[in-house]
């Protein structure tokens, strides 16, 4: 079955959406043409897709962001060729989400469109982030989000992670919250991602796809290091 | 506690929860908007008080109404939003009244940039607000270490009944680090018995007051402040030394800059080339001794200052080395990130004498 055109990332800042947008678009290369990261991060001022504008579209993909995202002007406004993303169906879209209920109202203007075609919506989890620990703060963020997007999450990733120190049993932690919420949610756990090294680690019994992802946005301390 | 993957922010306003502080008075501007928007969520539901006030004047001054009523309490802003609140600033250290100023800095002067930046050292060191006065001025690398300032801080500013600053750039505001909240033991305070909580006929009536018409008095009362602040320069010193043993060049950072230097110090090494660091973490008290005895050493050939701004510490820098070596400046600024790559150049032109 062919995947829906449109995806969304979305979840609690911190969650390491923006990381899985990336890797996810990165990744639909192989199986699309034309492939446009569309960033909607209005919460967060840096750390950004925006800023990875040249290398990204260096490897084909092509971004499309808010005017204010890297010029230093905090007023988020939508640009006029976002609606590209809508009208041209030949491409593969895929939206990075801003934080929380707050973030996910960027949006609400493109929503009719929405309402006219299939969306599949990846609600991304950390549950080493303090206010989605536990299933019942996962579950109210989600609520949040789809109340101010008008959109309704269709998929939850578990991406539990501590950044650089996250290990095995910490992704495994957050799988058994994850499920739960799942449970009561009755939506499914598309993936758990993480790390491929980390990932390799996970009993091969878990029953769940895995999405290996490599990190792109980095401190200026450690972006020397992987030269 | 187990760790938990946080913003700088938020790790900031979590750690004053931790620390007892249930009062917040804030406007908001970025960088530092999580830290006010995880308040607004967390203190109502701990019975404490989160209030967006018309401005920063007037949170600062709330600050100093709750503080005076011997409350911990804080406010945050971002460079623009400090300048605003200098004038409470001022007439809270008048008034000898303890609080924790966080100031998470973007690039200036005026309304700036929203990028990170370093250059309100001076403000924040050298008083910024009027008058005779100093402010303890903590100074993070990492997120952790912010949360374990802040802790201190306010462990700080009641022991001395004055004012500190957390002065963080952008960078630590807005990334995530794994953070810990550690169990921290009681340390022994005195009762706020000068605080403005009704005297009930109990005892004479305490005034809050930086008022001093006759002369002589205001130079009693900053004299008696001063005691403290020589005090505070006794005890309160922290700094970091990394790799200056046998160092030929010492690179003086602090904050973010700081970790991009031992990056670029790595790269040295890997070059044949040995240097070191000293990362003042009170940048007042300022390190003075710290950096004396390694100007002091023969081995040591220059100093390197490293800052986000076109030179500020450079000149503490300069003073505690006392022209026993030379000290060269490199900094980016308007909130434009030196890169490790770019501090190496440094290093390379500093070695080989191509610096004037």
């Amino acid at each position: 079955m062919q995947e829906e055109r449109l995806l969304v990332f979305t979840g609690h800042f911190g969650s390491g959406k923006t990381e899985l947008a990336i890797n996810y678009a990165l990744r639909s290369l192989k199986q699309y043409k034309k492939v446009i990261l569309v960033d909607l991060d209005i919460v967060n001022p840096f750390f950004r897709t925006g800023e990875l504008k040249e290398e990204l579209e260096g490897a084909g993909l092509k971004v499309l962001m808010p005017n204010f995202a890297a010029s230093s002007v905090d007023v988020p406004s939508l640009p006029a060729n976002m609606y590209s993303a809508f009208i041209d169906k030949s491409a593969k879209v895929i939206f990075d989400l801003g934080g929380d209920g707050d973030g996910a109202r960027a949006l609400g203007v493109f929503n009719q469109y929405f309402k006219s075609e299939a969306y599949r919506m990846f609600y991304v989890v950390n549950t080493k982030r303090p206010l989605t620990s536990r299933p019942d703060q996962i579950i109210a963020m989600k609520e949040s989000i789809e109340q101010t997007s008008r959109l309704r999450v269709t998929d939850i990733i578990n991406n539990t992670n501590l950044s650089y120190e996250t290990r095995a049993c910490d992704i495994m932690e957050g799988q058994a919250i994850v499920e739960q919420v799942s449970r009561q949610t009755a939506l499914p756990i598309a993936y758990i991602s993480g790390e491929k090294s980390l990932l390799e680690e996970l009993p091969e019994d878990i029953g769940v796809d895995l999405l290996p992802i490599s990190l792109y946005i980095k401190p200026p301390w450690r972006q020397a290091k992987n030269k | 506690m187990a760790k938990v993957l946080m913003k700088g922010n938020e790790a900031i306003a979590e750690a004053a929860i931790q620390a007892g502080c249930h009062y917040f008075f804030g406007y908001p501007i970025t960088p530092q908007n999580e830290l006010p928007a995880y308040m607004a969520k967390r203190l109502p539901e701990i019975g404490g008080c989160f209030l967006q006030a018309e401005s920063e004047i007037a949170a600062i001054n709330m600050v100093y109404g709750a503080s005076g009523a011997g409350a911990r309490v804080m406010t945050s802003s971002s460079s623009p939003g400090i300048s605003l609140k200098m004038e409470g600033i001022s007439y809270i250290a008048g008034s000898e009244l303890p609080c924790l100023i966080v100031n998470i800095v973007r690039g200036g002067p005026g309304l700036g940039g929203i990028q990170p930046a370093q250059s309100d050292y001076f403000q924040a060191t050298k008083g910024g607000g009027h008058g005779d006065y100093r402010m303890v001025v903590l100074a993070p690398s990492t997120i952790q270490e912010a949360v374990d300032l802040v802790m201190d801080g306010f462990d700080i500013a009641d022991k001395y009944r004055n004012p500190v600053m957390l002065l963080a750039d952008g960078i630590l505001g807005q990334m995530m680090e794994p953070v810990e909240f550690k169990k921290r033991e009681a340390i022994d305070l005195a009762e706020k018995t000068w605080a403005t909580t009704g005297h009930k006929g109990d005892r004479p009536r305490n005034i809050i007051n930086s008022l001093f018409i006759n002369a002589k008095e205001l130079e009693d009362h900053v004299n008696k402040i001063y005691r403290k602040y020589e005090q505070i320069e006794k005890s309160q010193v922290r700094v970091e030394t990394y790799n200056c043993e046998g160092a030929d060049l010492i690179i003086a950072a602090y904050g973010s800059t700081a970790r991009i230097a031992k990056s670029a110090i790595e790269m040295a090494d890997k070059a044949g080339i040995r240097v070191g660091l000293i990362r003042p973490i009170t940048l007042w008290p300022f390190p003075r001794d710290s950096f004396k005895k390694w100007a002091e050493r023969d081995h040591v050939k220059s100093f390197l200052t490293v800052e986000m701004s076109k030179g500020q510490m450079v000149e503490d820098v300069s003073l505690s080395i006392e022209g026993k070596k030379p000290n060269y400046f490199f900094g980016r600024t308007g909130g434009v990130v030196p890169t490790p790559e770019e501090i190496l150049g440094e290093i390379k032109k500093v070695m080989g004498g191509t610096r004037g």
